[in-house]
């Protein structure tokens, strides 16, 4: 079983069918219970860093992500939850984030060339970098879905695909048992799918 | 490389695809939900689901049909019509929308892009246009096209963007239906004044009208379309081949 956080932000409806379209059980919950109980993990997000981490905290369930994946949990981190994981955050400010990965989150404008549209809105390719478990069942290459004006940096090491948007910007990283996409998944089709397909196998 | 988006809109009333024709792979094509699959399968990079629906009961209906939609198609999905309210975007986001569409709603509470930006994100809040030259001048109509507000509408579509709408869609009620192409100096003018994405619609009748399209103005982000799709004039699949072969960049699958 997984279980999606949630810690109010975002809508979880497509990302719970996407499990349940690769018919794996997921539950959206707030229970520490649950989280313990899961398999999995994952860690959704949409809108500003700040207000996400400040709601993460507020949840009361930082403590228990943190420690069940200390403890060897796999976590995926999406779009903004993919942010979170890392040491800080440029967005409106410094904010720190959970450091569970190397790096730093900062604005894509500074790795750009300047009068391309930002946020980057599209379906992009994946350039791989570092070998990663969860594209197994896909090729380089493949397109799936971006909505972000943020992207991670200085994560070389961890990072395993980038994008091209007029300079490269990092699409997925993983680390152990941390795995992050800046890309939506739930909304990039049957490539998506077999990502989330790949994630549930991690053991 | 990031790719133009090719988006079919399916007009939704009382829980049916308006316009529906026959389609081979598909039993029943005036669900909005076979539909969806169908164009999901064919590549179709986003879907816009459009409620024509008057009624409330219609309008129960059609958040249903857009639940069921969000279970099986995993692309993209905006939901537009009759959307005049955060209480509206927060219906259909529950359902599973992913941006939600404000055309006359923006007309009449002008503050309603900038509060629905702010509570889910400008990434979520799209200004849906309908614009037709009056005396040589592009004016906003509301209304489904029925009514001149007056509007300017180059300078009404930047303001409702610097309130925080994240995507435009352009439909121009002059080449609308006419299927002679998109209205290319109306795009332009548009294109060229906001940074956001801009949404093509109105006017494509064949598969050059889009290379014409992106080809002429390569910052035009995608092209929308009903009928022609509909009626199976033109195959989804066969036209984002064309477009790659022609060296637009196109996502295949």
């Amino acid at each position: 079983m997984t279980a999606i956080i949630d810690y109010g932000v975002g809508n979880l409806f497509s990302l719970q069918s996407s499990f349940a379209a690769i018919g794996e059980k997921a539950v959206v919950t707030k229970s520490e219970a649950e989280l313990r109980k899961a398999d999995r993990l994952v860690l959704p997000g949409v809108g500003a860093f700040k207000d996400a981490r400040l709601a993460l905290k507020e949840s009361g369930l930082e403590e228990t992500v943190l420690d069940l994946v200390r403890s060897g949990k796999p976590l995926l981190g999406i779009c903004l939850g993919m942010q979170l994981l890392f040491d800080r955050d440029y967005e409106d400010g410094v904010h720190e984030g959970l450091s569970l990965i190397r790096g730093e989150v900062r604005p894509i404008s500074e790795s750009i060339e300047s009068g391309l549209k930002i946020p980057q809105i599209g379906w992009n390719s994946l350039i791989f970098r570092n070998r990663s478990t969860l594209f197994r069942y896909i090729r380089e290459g493949d397109y799936v879905y971006f909505v972000h004006s943020y992207h991670a940096t200085g994560c070389e090491e961890c990072t395993t695909a980038v994008t091209e948007y007029g300079g490269l910007l990092t699409a997925s990283v993983e680390k152990d048992n941390v795995f992050g996409c800046q890309f939506h998944p739930e909304k990039s089709g049957d490539v998506g799918l077999n990502i989330l397909r790949a994630f549930v196998e991690v053991s | 490389m990031i790719t133009k988006r090719i988006i079919p809109c399916l007009d939704v009333r009382d829980g049916r695809v308006v316009k529906g024709v026959n389609f081979e792979g598909i039993r029943d094509v005036s669900s909005p939900v076979e539909l969806a699959d169908y164009y999901s399968r064919c590549g179709a990079d986003e879907l816009v689901f459009y409620d024509i629906t008057a009624s409330a009961e219609g309008r129960a209906i059609f958040t249903d049909i857009l639940r069921q939609a969000a279970e099986k198609v995993f692309i993209p999905l905006t939901v537009g019509g009759g959307i005049n309210s955060i209480d509206d975007f927060d219906r259909v986001l529950k359902c599973g929308a992913d941006k939600v569409s404000v055309n006359s709603g923006a007309i009449r509470n002008p503050s309603l892009v900038k509060e629905a930006a702010l509570r889910y994100g400008s990434q979520c809040v799209v200004i849906s246009a309908d614009v037709k030259r009056v005396d040589g001048v592009f004016r906003v109509f509301a209304k489904g096209g029925r009514e001149n507000t007056g509007l300017e509408a180059v300078r009404w579509i930047s303001d409702c963007v610097k309130n925080g709408a994240g995507e435009v869609v352009l439909n121009s009620i002059d080449t609308d239906g006419v299927k002679k192409g998109f209205d290319l100096e109306m795009l332009r003018a548009v294109s060229d004044a906001v940074n956001v994405p801009v949404i093509a619609s109105g006017g494509a009748g064949c598969i050059e009208d889009f290379v014409t399209l992106f080809k002429t103005l390569p910052r035009v982000d995608a092209g929308l379309a009903a009928s022609i799709f509909h009626f199976g004039e033109v195959s989804i699949k066969t036209l984002k081949q064309e477009l790659s072969r022609q060296g637009i960049p196109m996502r295949l699958i």
